[in-house]
């Protein structure tokens, strides 16, 4: 009998396993560096090792050849390996340069009793402070001026609002859209409806925006007659265009899992078919709708390029939905060309970056447990 | 017990079907098998012994372990996780569960035909070069041959020697299931076995599959798995009787049939229960 | 009927089936849901509608094919040629990286891996966790990974310390690498559902014939989800071809005078150069007629592509419903 020639060693099929596994793991490892990458860009404020003090402490060019080299060296910001590639003129030059610009604030500056303030620390990221000029302390995020205020609070508030009011508007259109297409209507209406609603998760983000910008703002306007053009309402109405297609589907898989059986008992015992939906159907995928709810902030949060067109971009604190507003994926989209590589505005967009990443890992991971416990469920699984 | 035919004309010409007078000896066999699915025991110290070219049949209620049994001889059991034996399945007495022993290679020698026709989605030329590819098959005259014989010998030939390049699918259920058998013997394995090969044909094409199966007979060791207690007398030679993952009996199958020697089994082919 | 007899449950046989009371409510719910229905195709159209009827009368070959030189804010000179090229090449760059690493990993996922197992579950965590990281923190990601620790590190391997830019910048490769990860999980799951489509018959059918896992896997299971996983491509190339977030600091040019010749070049780019339109055009209502044009050539790219993706997916889960 031929089976006993002994086992046979398969390299290929060896390595091939090893190289399948290895390259499955890409999943984990990409959701890994994008965290590490985006964390360690705004490690140094998190840490609060930044300054951003308008004036900051000199040290005299003329003394460059008696400091330390690990002084000069934090002192001109530089890394290890960049201080040492350098010779002692360009330092001294940096130096130099240093002690100029310093020597150049204007008067008015140097007189600002916020001049001394390092704005990236945390008590001035997330508190109100009364800034010169202002004759109460606010929330100001205001990036580029003599004194850079970096709060993020309007921006975290302009995010919320847009988002509250996406959901608003989203979500009784898409329940209902999926109450009716999983359960009322007739299979053969259902099947090009179905489509035809996710067919919106097709457009292009930055289609929907210019949309509202250009067309839609106006529409509203009108019949609304508000006074800024572009507000978080616009903002919410367009973002809707994204979030009912994903807030649909889910709650419809929902819906659609809810075994057949249960809805056709109670019509059976003569309930209509509305009654069977609203009485058996939506209870039995509750945990699917609540679930479709979280999955669809999440989403919202996260949009870009609506946001940034038709949202007006003010970062004012004001829960108003008429008033122009700036999220926090817009302003990272609007200010990172300009933010200089390593500075502190830089670090700050991706701290923003690194807290929208946080928000949408619980969204999701929250939204994804319920769904996974609602199947299990009404698969007998638990 | 055999009626030739002109399927057994074509397959005499053959050339190792020169097996008349015999006796049979063993060719697997079974010694305190059991068998568990995580902690559930579905098979019970099974212990028999399946002799060379003859046609043996597993009956018995379903879920009675008789399909888990037949996947044992060919270790398919393998692809299910939770799986676990104990005892040991010989062919030709080598364990066929030992670490030396390569499964590919076991499978090459016990081919299997399975409740659901399951032909590839290509060419019916392809579905039987297939196997002989994976064996190393390249010659393009060889493969050829063997795909006409292999039809033949599964009485397909007449029917698709026109369409050999169309698709599988496009075939009836019999014809199909035949298909699969012709693939089977084209790699020529020493046992077939056969999981209800006929359960989802009309009688017609049932008919052909058993008339096909006694022409097999001569050249293959076959082990079939059938809910059909008719199609067991028509076919086998011997019986096992499977109940609640045990062998309750396991006799020449006029014996089974006529005379059992268990309480249950004679319930069970008279129809009482099952 | 008597008029006056109390109610009874069974009073329908007498009265032909007719319902006993009309039920408002039900109808009114009913109707209610409809609408909702109603008026989320009411957007879908008005959206497509408006962008059509605007932007179809300005829809030229000249548009299509025109490389506008500088001004392409004035209708007469603008054109989108190098978005379009700029867009579908790094779109293609983009299929190229995540279709085998997609479809590699859907294979372990369904092929090889226990269903329960630790590396499973951790896995489809990460994949459905990459599904939901916003599109603007892969742009953030492609800066900071590619284009600042990759790219300069390649530079500072290949060109010394010369200080040489060639990786070490915003370009091509790095745009299509972003969208790449972006695109992932779409592609995973796609190749998974079709490959759970096939019959587990025909695996067995294979290793009964003494067939390895792989020789089953690249001969019977790969070439039978293959639309599955065309399908995938599709709807990873239909989400990346309107994305503008990540490429914003990864690769996309407002304006370049060249089409890009090589991967380390910027490009201009379809969705890029519809928000450059909307914001920056000197004279908006000069400027609508090419916007839309701009939207319309946009859409029916991405349109065409998702449509279908959508009718290859629900052909080939009618297939499996009919199946199991």
């Amino acid at each position: 009998m031929g089976i006993h020639r002994g086992h046979k060693a398969r390299p290929l099929e060896w390595v091939a396993e090893k190289l399948i596994f290895a390259i499955s793991l890409s999943a984990i490892l990409m959701v890994f560096l994008i965290f590490l990458f985006v964390a360690r860009e705004a490690w140094p404020i998190f840490t609060g090792s930044m300054n951003s003090a308008a004036i900051q402490p000199v040290l005299q060019a003329s003394d460059t050849a008696k400091l330390k080299p690990e002084v000069l060296q934090s002192y001109l910001g530089l890394t290890k390996a960049g201080f040492t590639a350098m010779d002692r003129e360009s330092i001294q030059a940096l130096m130099e340069v240093r002690q100029a610009a310093m020597d150049e604030l204007p008067a008015s500056v140097r007189s600002d009793k916020d001049a001394n303030l390092n704005t990236v620390s945390w008590k001035y990221l997330i508190q109100p402070h009364q800034w010169t000029g202002y004759d109460k302390p606010e929330y100001i995020w205001q990036p580029i001026s003599t004194i850079n205020k970096y709060n993020i609070i309007p921006l975290v508030i302009g995010s919320i609002k847009a988002s509250l009011v996406a959901l608003a508007f989203s979500v009784p259109l898409a329940l209902g859209a999926a109450i009716y297409v999983s359960q009322l209507a007739r299979p053969a209406l259902k099947e090009w409806l179905k489509p035809a609603i996710e067919m919106l998760a097709g457009i292009p983000s930055v289609v929907v925006g210019s949309f509202a910008y250009i067309f839609l703002a106006t529409v509203l306007q009108k019949f609304l007659g508000y006074e800024s053009r572009l507000n978080a309402l616009l903002a919410g109405v367009a973002l809707g265009f994204a979030i009912i297609p994903v807030v649909f589907s889910i709650a419809e898989d929902a819906l659609t899992s809810v075994p057949r059986a249960y809805t056709q008992a109670a019509l059976a015992l003569g309930a209509s078919k509305w009654k069977a939906a609203w009485q058996i159907g939506l209870p039995a995928a509750i945990p699917g709708v609540f679930a479709a709810v979280v999955l669809g902030f999440g989403r919202a949060i996260g949009e870009t390029m609506i946001v940034l067109l038709a949202s007006g971009n003010a970062s004012i604190v004001s829960w108003s939905v008429f008033d122009s507003t700036r999220t926090m994926t817009a302003t990272i989209a609007a200010e990172m060309a300009e933010a200089v590589f390593g500075g502190n505005h830089y670090r700050i967009l991706f701290l923003i970056g690194a807290l929208l990443f946080v928000v949408t890992f619980f969204s999701n991971l929250a939204g994804d447990l319920i769904i996974h416990r609602l199947k299990a469920k009404m698969e007998g699984k638990v | 017990m055999t009626e030739s035919s002109s399927i057994s004309k074509k397959f005499a010409s053959l050339p190792d079907a020169e097996s008349s007078n015999r006796e049979p000896k063993a060719l697997i066999q079974a010694v305190d098998l059991s068998l568990y699915y995580g902690a559930t025991r579905a098979l019970k110290n099974i212990s028999l012994s399946i002799r060379e070219k003859l046609v043996t049949a597993f009956i018995g209620p379903s879920g009675c372990g008789k399909t888990t049994f037949l996947r044992c001889i060919n270790r398919m059991n393998d692809l299910i996780d939770s799986v676990r034996t104990e005892g040991q399945i010989q062919i030709a007495g080598h364990d066929i569960n030992a670490p030396d022993v390569d499964v590919i290679e076991l499978r090459k020698r016990v081919g299997m035909v399975f409740q659901r026709s399951n032909p590839f989605p290509k060419a019916i030329y392809e579905n039987i070069a297939y196997g002989l590819r994976l064996h190393g098959v390249r010659d393009r005259a060889t493969i050829d041959e063997t795909v006409e014989k292999s039809l033949r010998g599964a009485a397909l030939w007449d029917e698709v020697k026109d369409r050999l390049d169309s698709s599988a699918m496009g075939l009836s259920g019999g014809q199909q299931q035949r298909l699969c058998i012709a693939r089977t013997i084209a790699i020529r394995p020493e046992i077939i076995l056969m999981d209800e090969p006929a359960s989802a044909l009309d009688p017609i094409a049932t008919a052909k599959i058993e008339e096909l199966i006694l022409e097999l007979k001569s050249q293959f060791t076959i082990v079939i798995v059938t809910h059909n207690m008719q199609q067991a007398t028509r076919i086998s030679d011997e019986t096992a009787f499977f109940y609640l993952g045990e062998l309750i009996e396991f006799a020449p199958t006029g014996k089974i049939f006529t005379n059992p020697s268990r309480k249950q089994t004679e319930d069970y082919v008279t129809g009482r229960f099952g | 009927m008597t008029p006056a007899s109390p109610a009874s449950i069974n009073a329908g046989s007498a009265n032909g089936f007719r319902s006993a009371s009309f039920d408002y409510t039900s109808y009114f719910f009913t109707g209610i849901t409809g609408l909702a229905v109603a008026l989320i195709l009411t957007m879908l159209f008005v959206l497509l509608g408006t962008i059509l009827a605007n932007g179809w009368p300005s829809l030229s070959w000249r548009f299509i094919t025109a490389n506008p030189q500088k001004d392409f804010f004035e209708p007469a000179s603008a054109g989108v040629l190098p978005m379009i090229v700029g867009t579908s090449v790094r779109v293609i760059l983009m299929t190229i990286f995540v279709i085998p690493v997609g479809v590699i990993t859907a294979i372990y996922l369904t092929e090889y891996a226990h269903a329960s197992s630790l590396s499973t579950r951790v896995i489809r965590g990460a994949v459905n966790n990459l599904a939901g990281v916003p599109s603007i923190v892969f742009g953030l990601f492609g800066a900071g990974f590619f284009v600042h620790f990759v790219g300069k590190s390649m530079d500072g391997f290949i060109y010394g310390a010369a200080g040489t830019k060639v990786w070490g910048q915003e370009c091509l490769l790095w745009a299509s690498m972003t969208l790449a990860v972006m695109t992932l999980p779409v592609v995973i799951v796609a190749t998974e559902e079709s490959l759970r489509a096939i019959l587990p018959g025909l695996r067995e059918a294979s290793l009964a014939l003494g067939a390895t896992k792989l020789q089953t896997i690249v001969r019977i299971v790969v070439p039978q989800a293959l639309p599955g996983i065309m399908t995938g491509g599709i709807l990873a190339v239909g989400r990346a071809a309107g994305e503008v977030a990540p490429i914003l600091f990864t690769g996309a040019a407002y304006y370049m005078a060249d089409l890009p010749k090589s991967l380390s070049n910027q490009f201009m780019d379809l969705g890029y150069h519809v928000f450059i339109l909307s914001t920056q055009s000197p004279d908006i209502e000069k400027t609508r007629t090419t916007l839309y044009a701009t939207v319309l050539v946009l859409l029916l790219l991405t349109f065409a592509l998702n449509f279908v993706a959508v009718l290859i997916r629900s052909k080939i889960r009618r297939q499996m419903r009919a199946a199991h």
